[in-house]
């Protein structure tokens, strides 16, 4: 069966989505993203979707998921690369993705999720100092 | 008076097929030159009203069609299934309303991105619904 790649860099994980996905594949991505985050303790997903040339409601609904889960296993979402195009018609669609964070870039994006994770540290007080 | 430059029917079966007819509503809006938006707008269309088929009609198919009148010409979409039917359209259209594990976005926000829509169902018989997006 297909995957899509989940990159390990640090204490980050970064997708790129890049082919038209079905929902099967979206789905699985859902699952694998969350069991990595679990498995290595991840604290920050970077996820580029600057090739996805639609979204609509089932990939916007398992993005959104993501980000939610990620937050309940103590780690911060960024979706980057969204298409003009792409934003004009979700909006359009009904879906605002409340609860997502975006960046325009993946080297935006990479700033806002150490900032994310740098801010998220102070606020529950977490002294685990390590490199990200 | 209105005519049919281009038709073809697609079979929705799986989300595969969903992906088939995306990838062949880009490539007729790009002919038809429709813009960047435009294309985007009516691909997302296709791909909610062709998984409603696939995961609410128990599968079907989409009659793809290029239309023109003496003014304009644009890209029509049938989606039809033999599936439960629809008992109450109006609720159906409603933003948020979902039977199935989605938004409840997909009847109501295609609607929205489309020129003109058209729904007849009957339960029992099946649902059809049909969209144009002019150039």
């Amino acid at each position: 069966m297909d995957r899509i790649p989940i990159l390990r860099m640090g204490n980050f994980l970064l997708v790129t989505i890049q082919v038209d996905m079905h929902d099967q594949l979206a789905l699985t991505l859902q699952d694998d993203l969350t069991s990595a985050i679990s498995k290595n303790g991840s604290r920050g997903v970077l996820i580029d979707i600057s090739s996805l040339e639609i979204v609509d409601s089932f990939i916007g609904r398992m993005l959104a998921n993501i980000s939610a889960m990620a937050r309940i296993l103590d780690a911060q979402t960024v979706l980057v690369g969204m298409q003009p195009a792409v934003a004009i018609t979700l909006v359009e669609l009904g879906m605002s993705m409340p609860g997502v964070k975006t960046a325009l870039n993946v080297e935006a994006g990479m700033e806002l999720l150490r900032e994310l994770v740098k801010a998220h540290h102070l606020e529950t007080g977490d002294d685990d100092d390590s490199q990200i | 008076m209105m005519t049919t430059l281009k038709s073809e029917s697609l079979p929705l079966r799986s989300s595969a097929d969903v992906v088939t007819l995306r990838q062949k509503v880009r490539s007729w809006t790009a002919e038809l030159k429709f813009s960047l938006v435009d294309q985007t707008k009516m691909i997302t269309a296709s791909s909610e009203l062709g998984r409603n088929t696939v995961s609410h009609g128990g599968g079907g198919k989409c009659l793809m069609e290029v239309i023109s009148n003496d003014i304009r010409s644009g890209l029509k979409l049938t989606f039809e299934d033999q599936g439960p039917g629809i008992p109450d359209i109006e609720l159906a259209l409603k933003d948020g309303y979902s039977t199935g594990s989605g938004m409840g976005l997909g009847l109501s926000g295609s609607k929205r991105l489309v020129n003109e829509f058209q729904i007849a169902s009957k339960p029992g018989e099946g649902t059809r619904v049909t969209v144009v997006r002019w150039k």
